[in-house]
């Protein structure tokens, strides 16, 4: 009896075995594990390094390199495994310090040295290459191989930004593999064989992945590198500090990485919760841009029509003058800010607590191309609860292009049989043939799609089976927000319990709605400037003439403005129309925090100075402010945050510590409830002989980060207009041809190209593409745009 | 379509048959001859019975595959998850080993029999549908086995209701491109499914769970297949009536090199000995010229070699691989006594570097340099070091100790087959094994072929 009880006591005190749990022996110590482990990763975790080249945490192992080689004790004695390949079992006993293992470690490596060119002195690898550190680590210490070596040319360049030098691989399978199973662009593969096998692309048939960097970084020699960087550093004479890449809004963390006071590059870091250590190629070599000679270095003021370099004192003073006229003049109203989402949660504070100061709520970080911030109400999904959900609806944009690294996660997610992804879109995504379903419809049908295919029975039953996140964002820039709005809405009747995970792509977007840039709508602010009632418009990194949907608003709006003031890096088409143009610090260049989709605040960090007399976007705010006699009390980018955290109730369970402590971030806890449905704005008819518009992102377009990085500049695919094969017959213009497209207001000559994963009726262009005109067709004020298309 | 009087090389003599006994006809690849012959009978048979009572039938019969690794065709068929279809069966016709041409004399000769036999294993082990997968080389063998299958589709014993029954499977040709690993059989199935011939990693050791397009697969050599038309018929009691219970039945032996008269030899498994095979009046009469034996390869180019005194070995797996080599896949490459061993190595080794794969790095390097290294000896240019270095690379693709035989004449005892590797599959140390034979058993005649280099102090001890 009694010791019946004492049993029962303590198994209560005891937490409950884990039926996964099992304890291996390496190199006589016990170490606990997890059934379905590699050797290798619980190898890792007690500190018994094993040399490998093939295995990477992140994608499948081959086994290829057998450089992790290790004896396990089996049924006949110690025998030689592969710890990559080889799962733990309970008991098991490795040994990884033999004179065997030593042998096998030693005669592997010898191997690999083999062929291996032996241009360490000229190969960016050297200094961080795992081959040569590991042939110190557990090579054998000479070269017998007196043959001579493999030669191939060298290097040959695999896509317009990286190059494969042949005779330095060491055919480990990592980037190809990642290209095949990360990537999903298996456009590099092993061709030959035996002795003569090697990396290399299909004829003719470039390595063009959005996520090429990647092999380069985990490329275990130098037989991958990457235009930006080539030859442009030595590995121990870079610096590096950890950070948030604001590209997108995904928040991927990264390594800036400088010599010389120079950005030289971006290296994932493995974020568990974020980027798994993948980024965008636009992400990981935007830096160029940072280096540009085009960077604004002094202010600019507009002296007869011509700018002229000025002081910050001066420029700072007119600029005050200018906004205290407005207010002395129109009052408060006709004072309007557009911006904030390009720069950090400080920058963005800082501007909306002068906004608030000054009385004006003519404030918006979004350009017309978001969502309205009630989206956020919604209760929230975060990156890692969308790629394990059971299932996944999208509403909204091409991922690929827009969000990359998400793409790659929600990707995995469907690969690995983890979700199910029901797709809605007037146009096929890079998601498309991952998803489970897909549904298309015309721009302005999306609540009936979502009606009709989330009642079928085998995707009633799908979203019974476990949790549903709605990846929500904007996926049409020439129809209303508010079919997807209404979409979502439609979604949150049927899923009730679903959970929404907003994708705004803008940087910074989340962060900067949160601190409060999102008072008023750009749409409103450019419609009251066109009708002169905005005397000063303040643009904090904004660009509507390239960034606004409705080209011809933007136009009459920027005209009509008497005073801008414009805070940027670059000399961009709205800038030249400001009075005033001040030079921005730019990423890299200042501290601080950002805020990811999911509502995750990570830190920024500054790795080299300003350009000229650039200054951050929180700075001149401040200043600013002083000049206007408000004192905004801080002094520091520390106050800002400080002051941001307390005030903002979005921010207000974070504070400095904890975001020092938490190197993937910290989520923002949600607020609001779920917001009215509005009613489904009624959609008009489209005309038999007219395409309704559909105008998408790519990555690579005309914005200013991929337009001043010279790798990427070239990238961007160019302005056309996309029809479906069949439409594009029936038209009768050849592909390639120029088409005269006929909009409500105006219309615009541009190449028309023929693309199945158009849907028919419709013509899709993607946005902001060097030579694009295609804002001349958007009306902002429509539910939805038509063009008519004509032969010329 | 030309026919051969015989198959080249096939000698009959007067021993039980049970796979070669139609090679005596020159239309033995017909439909017409084979039903003349008693073909089809076995698949009658079977059909007639349930599936589990064929299965036990050749598990009884202890069926060993002919492929190499010598696993009883029986339990291999077991093993395949319940529950889960469809399930395949692929037929490796994919014969590459050095010295080895047995499948495809039985392809080219009796391609019903194959057909038939496919056809009992699918019944047999519940299999939905037949890959037969033959070597991208043996233009002759795909085209008979092509034209046997058609005859075979329209006398209706493949495709649907097989001989009235209820019992229906598909036979698909698919023709290799020409590469060795793709013998190996993880290999097979990834070309079969249109990748890289590059073998699978281990485990699974055995495809049988996860295999072609991740169904359950059973993988057969050509031979092993063959044999169960005849088991049918016969019975199991007949079947290991003929040679010993732990190898019973016949095995084919392809014998080329240095005898008097190569060719393919149906023997008794188990029983018949080496010497039985190359000196036998019935088989191979002798060494040419009737010479010195200087060494053997008793299985395919892989096994380790033998010198004259194994001669008195069995067929028998649990004899040869004690004795330091393997049966493999059944072919016997005779050397005499004017053979160059360094010569005769580099030519096997070559074949293995050449087949690579390229997937891992022992293989991929170690055997492009032991043939580099070999290559370089036998060009008279290499120096007593690189003996040492062969081995050196050897061991860095098999570590430990290598299989080999014993000699007395060496003081050498047998070291026992298998081998430990650091490889993914057998390419690798197949390269190895000739070199490791070679150096091991006739170290004399590299060291003739090799400069004596006299190393040179570093510090001047001079006394």
């Amino acid at each position: 009896m009694t010791s019946t009880e004492t049993n029962v006591t303590s198994d209560e005190n005891q937490p409950p075995v884990d039926p996964n749990a099992v304890t291996i022996s390496i190199n006589g110590r016990q170490v606990a594990a997890r059934k379905g482990e590699l050797i290798i990763a619980a190898a890792d975790r007690s500190g018994d390094y094993i040399p490998r080249f093939c295995y990477h945490p992140r994608m499948s192992p081959v086994g290829m390199c057998r450089q992790c080689l290790v004896e396990v004790e089996g049924p006949r004695g110690p025998m030689m495994v592969v710890s990559c390949m080889t799962p733990v079992a309970d008991g098991q006993i490795v040994r990884t310090d033999t004179p065997q293992v030593k042998r096998a470690h030693e005669g592997i490596l010898e191997l690999l040295l083999a062929n291996h060119p032996l241009d360490c002195p000229v190969c960016d690898k050297g200094g961080e290459c795992p081959l040569q550190d590991q042939a110190f680590s557990h090579g054998p210490g000479e070269s017998r191989f007196v043959e001579e070596k493999r030669h191939y040319e060298k290097p040959i360049p695999i896509s317009d930004i990286v190059l494969l030098d042949r005779e330095r691989c060491i055919l480990c399978d990592r980037c190809t593999r990642f290209a095949d199973e990360v990537a999903g662009d298996a456009l590099i593969h092993f061709t030959s064989r035996g002795n003569n096998t090697q990396v290399l692309t299909f004829p003719d048939e470039p390595f063009s992945s959005y996520f090429s960097g990647n092999t380069v970084q985990i490329c275990p020699v130098g037989a991958l590198t990457a235009k930006p960087y080539r030859f442009k550093a030595r590995p121990w004479d870079l610096e590096k500090v950890e950070s948030t890449c604001t590209t997108c809004s995904v928040g991927c963390r990264i390594t800036v990485e400088s010599s010389r006071d120079q950005l030289l590059r971006y290296q994932g870091v493995d974020s568990d919760p974020v980027n798994w250590s993948w980024l965008c190629d636009k992400g990981r070599f935007n830096f160029e841009a940072v280096a540009s000679d085009a960077r604004l270095e002094q202010p600019l003021i507009k002296r007869d029509g011509q700018f002229v370099e000025a002081d910050w004192s001066t420029a700072l003073r007119a600029a005050a003058a200018l906004v205290s006229s407005a207010l002395r003049d129109g009052g408060a109203g006709s004072v309007a800010i557009l911006g904030g989402a390009r720069g950090t949660n400080e920058d963005a504070y800082a501007w909306s607590r002068l906004a608030r100061a000054l009385g004006t709520s003519n404030v918006d970080a979004q350009l017309g191309d978001g969502l309205p911030s009630t989206v956020f109400a919604y209760p929230q999904a975060t990156i890692d609860e969308a790629a394990n959900a059971s299932t996944v609806i999208l509403l909204g944009p091409d991922l690929k292009e827009e969000l990359p690294v998400l793409h790659l996660r929600l990707r995995d997610a469907s690969e690995k049989r983890r979700s199910k992804i029901v797709e809605f879109g007037a146009k096929e995504s890079g998601l498309t043939r991952y998803a489970w379903k897909h549904t298309g419809h015309e721009p302005g049908q999306q609540v009936a799609a979502v009606r009709s295919t989330l009642t079928e029975t085998s995707v009633v039953s799908q979203l019974g089976k476990g949790s549903v996140v709605v990846v929500v964002g904007r996926g049409n820039l020439a129809e209303s927000p508010e079919f997807t709005m209404s979409a979502l809405a439609a979604v949150m009747e049927l899923v009730p319990n679903a959970k929404v995970l907003p994708v705004l792509r803008r940087g910074n977007v989340r962060g900067a709605l949160s601190a409060g840039m999102g008072s008023g709508s750009a749409a409103e602010i450019l419609e009251r400037a066109a009708a002169g009632k905005i005397n000063c418009l303040v643009l904090v990194g904004a660009d509507p003439l390239a960034d606004f949907p409705d080209a011809d608003l933007a136009r009459r709006a920027l005209t009509a403005v008497p005073n801008i003031v414009s805070l940027d890096t670059f000399m961009t088409t709205s800038s030249s129309q400001a009075q005033i143009v001040l030079p921005a610090a730019a990423f890299g260049e200042k501290d601080g925090t950002t805020t990811n989709l999911e509502g995750r605040v990570s830190q920024l960090s500054r790795k080299v100075t300003t350009r000229g007399t650039s200054r951050p976007d929180w700075m001149v705010a401040v200043e600013l402010a002083d000049l206007l006699d408000i004192d905004l009390g801080v002094g520091s980018v520390h106050d800002v945050f400080d002051q941001m955290v307390t005030t903002q109730s979005a921010f207000r369970p974070i504070d400095r510590s904890a975001i020092k402590a938490s190197p993937d971030g910290v989520l923002l806890a949600h607020v609001g409830s779920a917001p009215i449905a509005s009613p489904v704005p009624e959609v008009p008819e489209r005309a038999g002989f007219s395409y309704r518009l559909v105008v998408s992102r790519k990555l690579y377009d005309a914005g200013q980060n991929v337009a001043n990085s010279p790798s990427l500049a070239s990238l961007a695919p160019g302005s056309a207009i996309y029809l479906h094969p069949l439409d594009l017959d029936r038209l009768g213009a050849p592909a390639g041809s120029n088409v005269k497209a006929i909009g409500a207001r105006t219309s615009v000559v541009m190449r028309v190209e023929a693309d199945a994963s158009v849907h028919r009726g419709t013509a899709w262009v993607p946005w902001n593409q060097p030579g694009g005109k295609v804002g001349e067709l958007i009306d902002a004020s429509a539910l939805v745009n038509d063009v008519r298309l004509e032969n010329i | 379509m030309t026919s051969y009087a015989h198959a080249p090389g096939f000698i009959a003599g007067d021993r039980p048959q049970i796979v070669t006994s139609r090679f005596q006809y020159d239309d033995s690849f017909t439909l017409e001859r084979y039903l003349a012959t008693g073909g089809y009978q076995g698949l009658k048979k079977a059909l007639g019975r349930t599936p589990t009572d064929v299965h036990d039938e050749v598990k009884n019969a202890t069926v060993l595959g002919r492929g190499g690794a010598g696993f009883p065709a029986g339990t291999k068929w077991g093993l395949t998850p319940q529950g889960k279809w469809p399930r395949y069966l692929v037929v490796n016709g994919d014969e590459s080993e050095p010295g080895t041409y047995k499948d495809r004399l039985l392809m080219e000769r009796d391609p019903h029999q194959l057909i038939e036999g496919c056809l009992i294993a699918c019944y047999a082990a519940g299999l939905s549908q037949c890959f037969l997968y033959i070597r991208g080389e043996m233009a002759v063998a795909q085209e008979r086995v092509a034209t046997a299958l058609n005859e075979a589709y329209a006398a209706g014993y493949v495709g649907k209701n097989i001989m009235g029954s209820r019992f229906s499977v598909d036979i698909v040709l698919h023709w290799g491109a020409g590469a060795y690993v793709v013998g190996e059989e993880t290999a097979l199935i990834e070309s079969l499914e249109g990748n890289r011939g590059m073998p699978r990693l281990k485990p699974p050791y055995f495809p049988a769970a996860i295999g072609l397009y991740g169904q359950p697969t059973i993988v057969n050599n050509v031979e092993t297949l063959a044999n169960l038309p005849w088991l049918l018929v016969n019975g199991a009691e007949k079947y290991t009536a003929i040679g010993t219970k732990t190898s019973p039945g016949t095995r084919m032996v392809a014998v080329s090199g240095h005898v008097k008269r190569p060719g393919v030899y149906e023997i008794i498994n188990g029983t018949t000995t080496f010497r039985d095979l190359l000196y036998g009046d019935e088989f191979c009469q002798g060494i040419r010229n009737d010479n010195q034996l200087k060494a053997f390869v008793p299985g395919g180019g892989s096994a380790p070699w033998f010198t004259p005194e194994q001669l008195d070995l069995p067929f028998e797996a649990s004899q040869v691989g004690p004795a330091g080599s393997m049966l493999g896949s059944g072919a016997v490459m005779v050397m005499d006594h004017t053979t160059d061993i360094p010569r005769a190595a580099l030519t096997l080794t070559r074949f293995y570097a050449h087949e690579s794969c390229g997937k891992c790095t022992p293989c991929r390097e170690g055997g492009t340099w032991l043939e580099r290294i070999l290559s370089r000896i036998v060009d008279g240019k290499g120096t007593d070091a690189d003996l040492d270095q062969l081995l050196e690379v050897g061991e860095s693709i098999c570590p430990g100790v290598f299989p080999h035989a014993s000699s007395s004449e060496l003081g050498l005892s047998a070291v026992p087959f298998p081998y430990r590797m650091n490889t993914i599959c057998f390419v690798g140390p197949s390269a190895y094994a000739p070199v490791h034979s070679a150096l091991t058993l006739f170290r004399s005649e590299f060291e003739a072929r090799v400069t004596k280099r006299t190393r040179i102090p570093v510090s001047g001890s001079v006394s």
